[in-house]
């Protein structure tokens, strides 16, 4: 099954607020070996001007799981997961997200391409804080191989 | 000093090699909440055609970004990272891998800079269009 062209006009559903904490900030930190005392240690996250411990720059993809589930359980959105590889990632920023922040992320599909037999599927989550504002968005090409590859 | 003060294109900012092992994989699986089993099982990997178990991409974007993390030292923070999954990292049970990360600065600005990332497994490179764009943080 080809993916659905369709999905680029679709509305999909804020996900459920994500309450960033700051053990899970750590504990994402070393997991991709950030050592930096400012993704670990309050008080130098504070000396450096945030208000609790940063973290690291590709943090924001714990929250974009959340959309890609929505987009993987449309069901006629034509995406087999088992042929799903991660064809490129961005992430552009507002601000840093810190322990604290509680996390909105609204997805979009921003293009869906073919080329060779695989289909492309970009997508973007933009997360905005509890008062609104953009903190960060989340762009994410799928590379979906054809049957034939 | 500012961030930005005598920063020349070309310049070599930060160099770093990771070791990789399966429980750097087991780590970051429980870490980010993706326990796909080609990153961690061998007879999962081996099923769908794959050389072996691969790092997942997102971890290799997690610590490519590191160096430049460190060399900013909260001088900055990266208000912009993209990378192209090129390669995959494949991780030994036994030997695990290593990945080298060079950051090289590609062009400096009034308001940033952008850095430039090449992540290598031996010979080859893992990642492609490695993108940094850091910003100096105010005071």
């Amino acid at each position: 099954m080809p993916v659905n062209p369709e999905l680029t006009d679709r509305a999909f559903a804020p996900t459920a607020p994500y309450l960033v904490g700051r053990e899970k900030v750590r504990e994402f930190s070393r997991a991709v070996f950030a050592t930096a005392p400012m993704h670990h240690d309050p008080e130098a996250a504070r000396a450096a001007g945030f208000s609790d411990v940063v973290a690291p720059p590709t943090f924001p993809i714990v929250i974009a799981e959340a959309t890609l589930q929505q987009l993987l359980a449309e069901p006629d959105a034509g995406i087999d997961f088992s042929r799903v590889v991660h064809g490129d990632q961005r992430f552009s920023y507002t601000r840093p997200i810190v322990a604290g922040d509680e996390l909105t992320a609204t997805l979009r599909v921003t293009s869906i391409k073919s080329l060779g037999g695989n289909s492309m599927v970009t997508s973007e989550s933009a997360m905005t804080d509890a008062s609104g504002e953009h903190v960060v968005t989340s762009v994410s090409t799928l590379v979906i191989r054809g049957d034939d590859s | 000093m500012s961030l930005l003060d005598g920063l020349a294109v070309g310049q070599v900012v930060a160099e770093r090699s990771f070791p990789l092992t399966r429980d750097s994989l087991v780590r970051y699986a429980g870490a980010s909440g993706d326990f796909n089993p080609i990153h961690y099982r061998d007879d999962v990997a081996a099923a769908v055609g794959l050389p072996g178990v691969l790092a997942h991409g997102m971890l290799t974007m997690g610590f490519a970004v590191q160096p430049v993390v460190d060399w900013l030292d909260a001088r900055g923070w990266v208000s912009d990272y993209q990378v192209r999954f090129t390669r995959p990292v494949v991780v030994d049970p036994q030997l695990g891998a290593v990945v080298t990360v060079v950051a090289t600065v590609a062009a400096v600005d009034e308001t940033g800079a952008r850095i430039d990332l090449t992540a290598t497994v031996g010979e080859q490179t893992v990642l492609g269009k490695a993108q940094v764009r850091v910003t100096p943080l105010a005071g």
